[in-house]
């Protein structure tokens, strides 16, 4: 209640200090860290239920690898583990699966979408623009707990005697609309659905939410043109949820209308064990138009995070000014607007009418235009740096080395010539792994290895950030290389096993490899765990400005205070990146609420 | 609280004024406080919901080789029995209701700018009784609709429709129309009523907190904007509904 008078539009009398020391008396533990209605705390909630899902979706993935790679072993003892997953030894297909399903539905959706967005939105938002806290606190902390419910809804559909959803990620019907098409078809797509119609929910509070905050709640001197580049990221990113999602609100009610209600808005001359079903003139095709509607503006909620978060930590490592700040912040403008009118790319063969296909050909290609100026200029930011090595440095250029190895690909997979041979192979796998997983994880990791002092005041091991980094790094690659070979060659995506197919089988070894790969980055994960969690309470004490940043939240104190600042709100005098500006100086940055001199004010370009 | 009203009759009270941060930071490029900014970002996305649902009501319609005509299909009227004949009769009247109450709103949000209280408590009543007559025409036209025998998953209304005659051997024969024109119908304007429903709740909150003075002793009556925002979307979205089931 307190916290929602400070940032209520019209209360101007507050004295914020006096406001702040008053707070302090009357909160409980749980109020504190349960409930909270402080951003920096539903920023972290946001990262510890990601982080869980992570590991969930990770491992996931290893089991299903495991049958990759040894179709023909028995696994006793990780029917000892799995039970229901397991019979004789080895993992049903049905299982397998359900294991696809909800790894992809919960890396894309819990983890790189809800946790990335919600994580960085919010710490970094009001952090960064110098806000005492998001625009309705309340709010921020129902999309939190819409999450977490939504979470809670997903986690349980895996128990499910059942079985948990098993359509794939993008549960196109007729196998998502017909419970007698599959086991999971029945109340496990049941409950995907419901969990992902709250999940919407949360997205679209907090989407809500980030944008007000960055419209209304920026400090004095905080004009749009000097916000860090995080926040124009993070803003775009929450522009394109509110736009996006609400499609697959629609799509996931005619899909429940179907299940539920016996319409046939996707469904249509569907004959089943030679028993011809009521439905007519629905269309499956309808689906995918809105699935990907949302489908495909989803991976640039995923990567636009990443990306302007990378922007930031490169600037800062590098000791350098970003390499063309507008470009970016218009690159990203770009992207944003181009991703709503490519979704058909990911419907080349379904039949569409080929000059339908060629324009959508022509947008495709058209995003390689903002995502090539955004990589230069990551590389130009770089060139002749006095570049620091260190975790977070370390994680932001591997990613831009995903970023450039997947989207590559995507230049191939957005031709709908080339598309024909490679659509539904595990070229598609290796390329958006690559460029949306790997290279959003990266960014993820890059951040978190960036903000951990702001988050918890102290620093993350190096030492095991650095394995963490070589094994991901080296092991990313390892497992996804290969993969482009395995579709070139038309390795199809989403079989059980390639024993049958004569063709196929000469990859056996080669899967292996894969699936030890996958393991070993699995295991590798796991060092970041403990890091992350020995840091919090064992890591070193960070001081106040501990990467020599410019940007607001390093003035804020470090130990986190309700209100984010004691007394006034700092005022900003310049853009974030001035870093270097005075080669005579023995200080190579300054920081945003730094008034300008005197000769500066003569020759100041104005950001 | 009297120093305060006293300061606002000095000084014309207007939000777009104000600085929207409450210590004094930058405008919003909108120029428009938070809580608006939120209300046109929902009211955007909330536009895309519907779009996507008539969206899918177009493409289907145009995969059918026929269509109901409305003129036969809405034809009922509440009092004129089974028999009456009145196209499109009962829905302008709906239709007109539901404008009435958007022009009351309209005249709620303005006497919030007056800071008149009674006149905002009144022009909301006729505003949620506006909405609560919509309602009531809905649940008269879905219960005669499914009187008529159509479902979500069947539709009466065939070739034998005015104007979409099938003949058979030269004799009109009787067949169900195309069933996804029950599905879309409850599937669209139940998405619709549901967002009526949801407005007039919103709106019955919006008249207690200002019969208790809730917004007069905020000192202004911006929730009511925003209410009256949301009330003219679900009126606008109206106007495309009935434009794609009784008008096309």
């Amino acid at each position: 209640m307190q916290t929602t008078t400070v940032t209520e539009p019209h209360v101007k009398e507050h004295s914020q200090a006096a406001h702040a020391d008053a707070h302090h008396h009357t909160e409980t533990f749980i109020s504190k860290y349960i409930f909270s209605l402080d951003h920096k705390t539903i920023g972290k909630q946001f990262l510890f239920l990601g982080m869980a899902w992570a590991v969930i979706g990770g491992l996931m993935s290893v089991v299903f690898r495991i049958q990759l790679g040894w179709p023909d072993e028995t696994f006793p003892w990780l029917e000892k583990i799995f039970a229901a997953w397991f019979t004789d030894g080895k993992l049903n297909p049905e299982a397998y699966y359900s294991l696809v399903t909800m790894h992809g539905t919960i890396m894309v959706f819990f983890v790189l979408t809800a946790s990335l967005s919600g994580t960085f939105a919010n710490i970094l938002i009001p952090l960064q623009i110098g806000a005492r806290d998001m625009a309705s606190p309340l709010m921020n902390a129902i999309s939190f707990w819409l999450f977490f419910l939504a979470s809670v809804v997903m986690f349980s559909s895996i128990f499910l005697p059942t079985g948990a959803a098993s359509a794939g990620w993008t549960i196109y019907p007729p196998l998502s609309a017909l419970p007698q098409a599959s086991p999971g078809s029945g109340m496990g797509m049941t409950m995907w659905l419901i969990a992902m119609v709250i999940f919407i929910g949360s997205t679209l509070v907090g989407g809500l939410n980030y944008v007000s905050t960055v419209l209304n709640l920026r400090t004095r001197g905080m004009s749009m043109f000097r916000m860090p580049l995080t926040v124009w990221a993070l803003f775009f990113t929450a522009i394109i949820g509110i736009l996006s999602f609400p499609v697959l609100v629609s799509c996931c009610v005619l899909l429940i209308f179907d299940r539920g209600l016996g319409t046939s808005f996707y469904l249509s001359n569907i004959v089943i064990g030679g028993k011809a079903l009521p439905f007519a003139g629905g269309s499956p095709i309808l689906f995918q138009h809105l699935f990907w509607f949302l489908g495909h503006p989803e991976v640039y909620i995923v990567i636009l995070p990443a990306m302007g978060m990378v922007s930031e930590i490169l600037a800062v490592h590098s000791r350098k000014p970003i390499f063309g700040y507008k470009a970016m912040i218009f690159s990203i403008l770009g992207i944003t607007v181009l991703g709503f009118i490519v979704w058909a790319h990911h419907m080349y063969v379904t039949g569409m009418n080929p000059f339908i296909g060629s324009i959508f050909v022509l947008f495709t290609l058209l995003i390689a235009i903002p995502s090539a100026v955004k990589v230069f200029n990551w590389l130009t930011t770089l060139w002749r740096g006095n570049i620091r090595v260190n975790p977070p440095s370390m994680f932001a250029v591997g990613f831009v080395s995903m970023f450039i190895s997947g989207g590559l690909t995507g230049i191939w997979l957005g031709n709908a010539t080339i598309d024909i041979q490679l659509h539904d192979t595990y070229f598609v796998v290796a390329h958006f792994h690559i460029v949306m997983g790997i290279a959003a994880f990266f960014g993820m990791f890059a951040g978190i290895y960036h903000w951990f002092p702001r988050m918890f005041g102290r620093m993350m091991n190096d030492t095991m950030a650095y394995i963490h980094f070589a094994i991901t790094f080296i092991g990313a690659y390892l497992i996804f290389w290969p993969m482009h070979f395995l579709g070139l060659a038309g390795v199809p995506r989403r079989y059980y096993t390639f024993n049958e197919f004569a063709a196929f089988s000469q990859y056996a070894t080669l899967n292996k490899v894969i699936t030890i790969a996958a393991i070993v980055v699995f295991l590798g994960q796991l060092i970041f765990v403990v890091n992350f969690i020995y840091s919090i309470f064992k890591g070193r004490k960070s001081v106040q400005n501990p990467w020599e940043a410019n940007t607001l939240e390093w003035t804020s104190p470090i130990e986190g205070v309700h209100g984010n600042w004691n007394g006034d709100l700092p005022e900003v005098h310049r853009w974030p990146y001035d870093y270097s500006r005075n080669p005579n100086s023995d200080v190579d940055f300054i920081p945003q609420n730094v008034p300008l001199t005197e000769e500066e004010k003569k020759d100041y370009v104005h950001h | 609280m009297a120093e305060v009203l006293e300061i606002q009759e000095e000084h014309h009270f207007d939000p777009l004024t104000l600085p929207n941060n409450g210590e004094g930071g930058e405008e919003s490029p909108m120029k428009i406080s938070y809580g608006k900014t939120m209300m046109w970002y929902f009211l955007l996305s909330d536009a895309f919901t519907f779009s996507a649902f008539l969206i899918a009501y177009a493409a289907i319609r145009i995969s059918q080789p026929w269509w109901p005509n409305p003129n036969s299909v809405f034809k009922g009227f509440p009092g004129f029995g089974p028999e009456a004949n009145l196209p499109l009769g009962f829905v302008s009247v709906m239709t007109f209701v539901l404008i009435l109450s958007s022009v009351a709103v309209v005249r709620a949000v303005q006497e919030g700018h007056r800071m008149n209280k009674k006149g905002v408590m009144i022009w909301m009543f006729f505003g949620i009784l506006g909405g609560v007559a919509f309602l009531g025409c809905q649940a008269w036209e879905w219960n005669n609709l499914i009187h008529e025998g159509l479902r979500p998953f069947y539709n009466p209304f065939g070739p034998d429709a005015n104007g979409l005659t099938h003949l058979v051997e030269e004799h009109q024969q009787w067949s169900p129309g195309p069933v996804a024109f029950g599905a879309l119908f409850f599937g669209i304007t139940g998405f619709h009523g549901f967002h009526v429903f949801t407005g007039v709740l919103l709106n019955v909150w919006g008249f207690v907190a200002t019969s208790m003075g809730v917004f007069h002793r905020r000192g202004h009556y911006e929730m009511i904007e925003k209410l009256g925002l949301y009330w003219h979307f679900v009126d606008l979205v109206w106007v495309f509904v009935f434009l794609a089931f009784y008008l096309m």
